[in-house]
């Protein structure tokens, strides 16, 4: 199923058509994506539409590839795509073509990605990690050795961008997501969204392992970043965000414009709002039993997985 | 620690085999000492270092800690002409990674970046300054020619008594054959602010066998900076170092010391180094590699009064087939002391790093508090490392540990950075020089880390 650019967000300003000349990225296109892991595929054909300003939320039971989705937009070397396409597309009808591009690259080009699992890097203050990756973000051509963002402007930057986020300043002088607890993974993975403000965010379950009042912060985090530097009259320059989530809280403050359910590594079906509010009170059977050959393709996945563990693999 | 103890069981030793001669002789060192104006005593010395080579055959693998140092291509007899290689005229003294990282710094803060440099070129001294004002103070600081000549007896005692000149081969040719180096002596309670320099540089080719005395006398404070320079890249074109540094740190005295080896990648380099803290004394030493073929480096601290402190930091880079072997010891002999040894190596290419340390704890040293960690991360799946840590302890109130790790740098770790913008190569230095970052705490001389930092960063590659 394709989504179209052209619904109309309902708590946010319309998206108007931009006459000027364009070459900003509007939308992140993905086409007949397939993806495959270890010679085993995972995404079995994945078309979506995410277009500046929108939120999406994507939903689906363990295993059936949504953070595979994640990894295979931002190019992970493990995950090898056989067939589709995945394209950022300016106003003007420009496209650059994202799988040629290497993980960096595409950070660079406005792409970014909120990890379930982020790792941990010793010895790297979050800060100096930050201040690499914004100075490369915001100078896509920048030169490896050429100067970083002047440190003055850097910190003040970072220290305005924390205390809006209710994140204490010592946060920045630990090392990246070293001996951190979840919730301050996450907290972390929120301040580099809110630092790189790119242009298309992915937040693979930046809910998980967070209580009720931490994912309501986070909640209304992302919404402020998601929103932050659009312009009001247009939204032409708010993130568009796709929200994997198996929980309906994240949502509470972005309210999804479309929901997308993926089963077997394709997405089955997509809604509105209400779709996230039905699969969060009742789950995925419903959608198991509407779509019988997505339901056989995500047994066939658990069993293989099972008998590849079986086997030590 | 229980395989360690064999060690100190020698095995029954067939009768050794005549040496080769290897030109290291007596008639070289007369063409070396002509027109010296050495005090007898130390002329002496080299003599008998001779007369000891001539019984000597290059160390061998069968020797505990020569085991893992792959000598074959090592041909002595290819270096003797080095020896009377004659003093390059008009050229330009090489400048040293750690002096032009604290001449930045200095010029930045506006302070004094020395208090004296020396610096020598194939074994000739080319510089040789202290400031007049430190000198005044009773500070003495300048190459050994000189020093031995002008203030011969003070140093009579010192000299040759914390390294053996006679242990192996190359002990006893560097005892023999040393030239150009540095002796500091330090007068009690006078505390020097700004660093030494000594800096040993060689052509392509050339010839290093610097000889290092630092004395502190009671209650004294130091820092000394030593670095190596130059060679060349390969065979005969390479280099050999053949040096030893001597450290006395005396009571209440305080020490801050680096020595960075920073060769060409064809140089051969043996150190055999040795401090010697007296009560109350601490020492901060701090070993740093990044050059040379080969590396055999013997790093002993004797914790020889109550109370002495040592606190050693290894920062070792290797690539290519470059092969790193070092032997510490730390040997407690007084009670109360402690010492703390962190050694951190990150390994590219074919290249191979090998630690093997001891703690040895004497009878009388209860209450020490000792500990020794390697760590070691590998960048390419090549690359070798050998962590061996030991303990002998002969006293019953003691805490001593160990540890050591070898990792490798994580693909995910590198994905992770990459989403965030960074190439693959700044990734990987990012994740390098965070491995490093718990030994860069603990130099608190600031050029000095960020020459290391900078100097290991430029190195890496796109990790394999």
């Amino acid at each position: 199923m394709t989504q179209q650019p052209d619904h109309q967000p309902n708590h946010q300003p319309n998206h108007q058509p931009n006459h000027q000349p364009n070459h900003q990225p509007d939308q992140l296109v993905i086409r007949g994506l397939h993806v495959a892991v270890e010679g085993q595929e995972i995404l079995k054909g994945v078309d979506l539409t995410i277009g500046r300003g929108e939120i999406h939320a994507l939903m689906g039971p363990n295993g059936s590839g949504k953070s595979t989705l994640g990894y295979a937009i931002m190019g992970h070397p493990s995950y090898e795509v056989t067939a589709g396409t995945i394209e950022l597309v300016a106003a003007d009808g420009t496209r650059r073509d994202l799988l040629g591009m290497e993980p960096d690259e595409r950070a660079r080009a406005g792409v970014f990605l909120a990890f379930q699992r982020p790792m941990a890097i010793p010895g790297v203050r979050l800060a100096d990690f930050l201040r690499h990756a914004v100075t490369n973000v915001r100078n896509p051509e920048r030169k490896e050795g050429q100067e970083l963002m002047p440190m003055k402007e850097f910190r003040s930057e970072l220290k305005a961008k924390m205390s809006e986020l209710s994140i204490d300043s010592e946060f920045a002088r630990r090392y990246v997501n070293e001996g951190f607890s979840g919730g301050e993974m996450k907290r972390a993975e929120i301040l580099q969204l809110a630092m790189l403000q790119p242009r298309f965010a992915i937040l693979d379950e930046t809910d998980s392992g967070l209580d009720a009042d931490a994912v309501r912060l986070a909640s209304q985090s992302i919404a402020r970043i998601g929103g932050a530097g659009g312009d009001a009259a247009s939204g032409a320059n708010a993130m568009g965000i796709l929200i994997i989530t198996h929980h309906e809280q994240l949502l509470e403050h972005n309210v999804p414009h479309r929901t997308h359910v993926m089963l077997g590594g394709r997405i089955v079906e997509s809604g509105g709002a209400e779709l996230a509010a039905e699969l969060h009170k009742r789950g995925y059977e419903r959608i198991r039993a509407a779509y019988p050959d997505a339901a056989a393709a995500e047994r066939a996945m658990e069993e293989s997985t099972r008998n590849q563990e079986a086997a030590g693999v | 620690m229980s395989d360690e103890h064999t060690m100190t069981t020698a095995a029954p030793k067939s009768p050794a085999p005549i040496p080769a001669p290897t030109g290291f002789d007596h008639l070289l060192l007369d063409r070396l000492l002509a027109g010296s104006s050495l005090p007898d005593w130390a002329v002496k010395l080299r003599r008998d270092a001779v007369d000891r080579l001539d019984t000597l055959s290059l160390p061998g693998r069968g020797e505990e800690n020569w085991m893992r140092t792959d000598l074959r291509m090592f041909q002595p007899r290819a270096w003797v002409s080095a020896a009377e290689r004659p003093a390059t005229s008009g050229g330009a003294i090489p400048s040293g990674l750690l002096e032009s990282a604290t001449q930045g710094a200095a010029a930045v803060a506006g302070t004094v970046a020395f208090g004296g440099r020396i610096a020598s070129l194939d074994g000739h001294v080319v510089r040789d300054e202290l400031d007049p004002a430190l000198a005044g103070q009773g500070i003495v600081f300048g190459a050994p020619e000189r020093i031995l000549a002008e203030h011969g007896e003070r140093f009579r005692s010192r000299w040759f008594s914390a390294v053996d000149g006679r242990a192996d081969w190359f002990a006893a040719m560097h005892a023999a054959f040393h030239r150009a180096g540095a002796v500091l002596w330090v007068p009690a309670g006078v505390k020097l602010t700004a660093p030494l320099h000594v800096l040993s540089a060689i052509t392509p080719g050339g010839l290093d066998t610097s000889h290092v005395l630092v004395v502190l006398e009671e209650g004294a404070e130091a820092t000394v900076l030593t670095e190596t320079v130059g060679g060349g890249e390969s065979g005969s074109d390479g280099g050999f170092h053949c040096g030893a540094t001597e450290i006395v740190v005396g009571r209440k005295a305080s020490l801050r010391m680096v020595n960075l080896q920073n060769w060409s990648r064809g140089v051969w380099h043996f150190a055999r180094q040795r401090a010697a803290v007296e009560a109350g004394g601490r020492l901060q030493w701090t070993l740093a590699a990044l050059g040379s073929r080969l590396s055999q480096v013997q790093q002993d601290v004797a914790l020889v009064g109550r109370g002495a402190d040592a606190q050693v930091n290894g920062v070792m880079f290797t690539e290519g087939r470059q092969q790193l072997v070092y032997n510490t010891l730390q040997h407690h002999m007084a009670p109360g002391c402690h010492s703390d040894l962190l050694y951190k190596g990150a390994l590219q290419d074919r290249s191979r790093l090998v630690w093997r340390g001891m703690i040895k704890v004497d009878k009388a040293a209860q209450k020490t508090d000792g500990y020794q960690r390697n760590d070691t991360l590998m960048l390419s799946r090549e690359a070798r490392s050998d962590s061996i840590p030991g303990l002998e302890i002969e006293a019953d109130d003691v805490r001593c540990t160990h540890g050591a790790t070898s990792g490798r740098v994580d693909e995910e770790q590198i994905f992770y950075a990459r989403a965030r913008g960074l190439t693959a190569d700044e990734a990987a230095r990012l994740v390098v020089a965070g491995f490093f970052q718990q030994v860069f705490d603990r130099i608190t001389i600031p050029p000095v880390r960020e020459a290391l930092s900078a100097a290991i960063g430029g190195r890496i590659r796109r990790v394999s």
